[in-house]
């Protein structure tokens, strides 16, 4: 790397040798006006804009900074005379075919350009070439191209149609400096297709993700696509990005494990006369929270499908819970995420909130509290499990509504509730994999799916097997301070467990009595835990106790009653039959 | 004196894991069931001699109920299979022994499921009592 010295307007600095000089003006902090660059791409020199003077050895010439490499000893003046009359009459053939630009026309306010000599022109493109350059040297795509010559030169896709190269990218659009190409950017079908709001193809998954990096997501990276791209590999400073990695297995060992697998929510399809996925409108209220959200995709309204504000909503509880075609439980979590979403909703966007419900479960501390600030904010609560939800209008009011069609139990009678928005509060379920994960461990589920704690009051947070700990909403439906809590009994567990530094063997391992053993080795390959072993010495099992888990099963095909197990030996269950048999 | 009625003896033999808490939940879910069949807990169905069902069988019980986990569910990983094994080369013997179908049963049931003991101690004790009492020893 060899430094050379270099002099803009009068400021002195070394750069490495053949460097763009717009880059080193850059550095430097000297201001040199560029169209047609772009630090992604090659230099291209094609807008002149960047005109300066270079002296070198007594000469002098005017070039483009762009693309001019830095040589020792050159002096650049970026704002002479003479560069700025340069600068101005290329101002003059650029807005002679695109008179109306904003860009240009605030660059020839600061050149002094009232009214062009050559007119106006109403193009918008002024062939810098960048969404060319992009497309195929960033993108990859090949997309965008040049046609023609001369005076019809025009940037386009071949024979003028759709091309079946592009991906939609964006990248074209991003770099133009005229403004001259735009993106169909069809908002609210986005928003139905992806209710959570689109995504960069490098993010971080959530605000709290450990640990707190970016993510690269395979399907929708451009790189994995053309092979090209890799414009984040180039930004970052740190260089921490790399594109060749795969994922990997790891093996980890541990001491203790905690199953903190967590819920799904319900699918509201399951409850058809909802109308989810039928109605735009109908949303669950995991959407709604996202909404809500001053970092989501609609900035923290709360907005129809078609962009406008709900004059009314209503929130259904129990959607998912008790209820006999999907799960009997009540997931305890929804009344009170309803009620907040109600407030939050009534607070955002002004609509009149109506909450249907079965029973309102506020338990917990300040929870009754919440649920009575809202009864005097003007919610509205009925109390009935809501029949359906359609958009059959009945009379002019229901007309472009959603009908919500409800028994009020406490009014003792059928009504017709039109609403512009219907939140479906889901239950929550156990996850779809809570099977193989029970499997995995070697634990129980209850009926629904639920972990099972090995007591419901004595071990609430452990399992059936010795070292694995259960927490959260694996082990059934709970709130936050709820999980919290049960997730420092189970760290504490683990951690207690880790500490001892020993482990207890199990009171009623099996053991083999040598003198009787006869060698048959049929204990052998039935020991699960390979606890068992041949001596080839003593020409008899030997059974090691810190492997045995005390299965007994070794002892019950033992045909010489060597094999014996701890507090189960074969003559004291005898003797148990015996005693229950006794008449 | 009047004769009572046949009232059915059962050997509930029930692995430690999954049927006897399943019995236990039976318990604290007050699913009321026939008295009929007391229990013997053992570490895993494993543990159950075949030896255990023909002295149960010996000593004057009517029926003997073995409870193991499901298949794949053992706490032993395997243990459940190994009962299985031995079950079916067992009831081929009692059969030569002219002991019913009925009176050896072998039952998977989970942890979680306390109504499936109340359902087959119910059952099986009136299985038994249509066919009556096992003579042993005559």
């Amino acid at each position: 790397m060899k430094l050379v010295k270099v002099t803009i307007d009068g400021i002195r600095t070394e750069a490495e040798d053949r460097t763009p000089l717009v880059q080193v003006a850059q550095k430097i902090g000297v201001k040199i006006p560029t169209l047609c660059h772009h630090p992604l791409v090659e230099p291209y020199g094609v807008c002149r804009i960047c005109t300066v003077e270079v002296h070198m050895r007594g000469r002098v010439r005017l070039v483009t900074a762009c693309n001019y490499p830095v040589t020792d000893g050159i002096e650049v003046f970026t704002q002479t005379d003479r560069v700025r009359r340069t600068r101005k009459l290329i101002l003059e053939w650029l807005l002679a075919r695109c008179g109306h630009v904003p860009l240009l026309n605030t660059l020839a306010a600061e050149y002094g350009i009232t009214e062009p000599r050559f007119g106006r022109g109403d193009d918008t493109c002024i062939l810098c070439g960048l969404c060319v350059r992009v497309c195929s040297d960033v993108v990859g795509a090949h997309a965008l191209g040049f046609f023609n010559r001369g005076t019809t030169r025009y940037v386009g896709t071949p024979y003028d149609e759709p091309s079946d190269r592009c991906i939609a990218c964006g990248a074209c659009v991003e770099v133009c400096p005229t403004g001259c190409i735009t993106m169909d950017d069809e908002v609210e079908q986005i928003r139905g297709e992806l209710p959570l709001g689109p995504m960069t193809a490098i993010y971080i998954p959530t605000m709290q993700a450990v640990p707190h990096q970016p993510v690269i997501d395979y399907d929708s990276c451009i790189h994995f696509k053309t092979d090209a791209c890799r414009v984040c590999a180039a930004v970052c400073e740190a260089k921490a990005i790399d594109h060749g990695q795969q994922d990997r297995r790891e093996e980890i060992q541990v001491g203790s494990i905690i199953v903190a697998t967590g819920f799904q929510p319900v699918d509201p399809q399951k409850v058809p006369q909802y109308g989810f996925g039928r109605y735009p409108n109908v949303v669950t209220a995991l959407q709604v929270e996202h909404m809500v959200n001053a970092s989501g995709p609609t900035n923290g309204q709360v907005l129809l499908k078609d962009g406008s504000r709900p004059q009314s909503v209503g929130i259904i509880h129990c959607v998912g819970s008790r209820d006999k075609n999907t799960h009997e439980y009540c997931s305890r979590v929804c009344c009170m995420y309803s009620l907040k979403l109600a407030h939050l909703v009534h607070e955002r966007s002004g609509a009149k909130v109506y909450n249907f419900y079965i029973d309102m479960r506020s338990a917990g501390k300040g929870y009754e509290e919440f649920y009575n600030h809202l009864l005097e904010e003007g919610c509205e609560f009925i109390r009935g499990r809501v029949a359906e939800v359609s958009d059959w209008a009945v009379t002019p009011a229901e007309q472009g509504k959603l009908v919500i069609r409800v028994e009020d139990t406490l009014a003792g009678l059928v009504r017709r509730i039109p609403v512009d928005m219907v939140v479906l509060s889901t239950g929550l379920e156990a996850r779809e994999d809570a099977d193989e994960v029970r499997r995995l461990f070697n634990m129980s589920c209850s009926s629904e799916g639920w972990f099972l704690e090995r007591h419901p009051k004595l071990a609430p947070v452990s399992t059936f097997t010795d070292g694995v700990f259960i927490a959260g909403c694996a082990q059934g439906p709970k709130d936050i301070p709820d999980t919290v809590a049960q997730a420092g009994a189970a760290a504490a567990e683990a951690l207690a467990l880790i500490d001892t530094g020993q482990v207890e063997l199990e009171a009623y391992t099996a053991w083999i009595d040598e003198e009787r053993c006869s060698g048959c080795q049929i204990c052998v390959p039935l020991c699960p835990f390979s606890a068992i072993e041949f001596s080839r010495e003593k020409k008899v099992s030997t059974l090691n106790e810190a492997l045995c888990k005390g299965c007994g099963t070794c002892v019950a095909a033992c045909p010489s009653h060597a094999a014996q197990q701890h507090h189960f030996t074969d003559a004291q269950i005898m003797t148990e039959i015996e005693g229950v048999l006794v008449r | 004196m009047a004769t009572t009625a046949f009232e059915p003896r059962i050997v509930a033999f029930f692995c430690n894991w999954c049927t006897y808490t399943a019995s236990d939940l039976a318990g604290t879910a007050r699913l009321a069931y026939e008295p009929t069949a007391p229990v013997i807990r053992v570490m895993c169905s494993g543990r159950v001699d075949p030896q255990f069902v023909l002295k149960a069988l010996q000593e004057g019980a009517d029926g003997v109920l073995i409870g193991g986990c499901h298949p794949g569910d053992c706490h032993y990983q395997e243990g459940n299979y190994k009962t299985l094994r031995r079950f079916r080369l067992l009831k081929r013997i009692l059969s030569q022994f002219g002991v019913e179908d009925e009176r050896v049963r072998l039952e998977w049931i989970s942890a979680s499921e306390g109504d499936r003991v109340q359902h087959v101690i119910n059952e099986m004790t009136d299985q038994l009592r249509k066919l009556g009492p096992w003579h042993a020893r005559s």
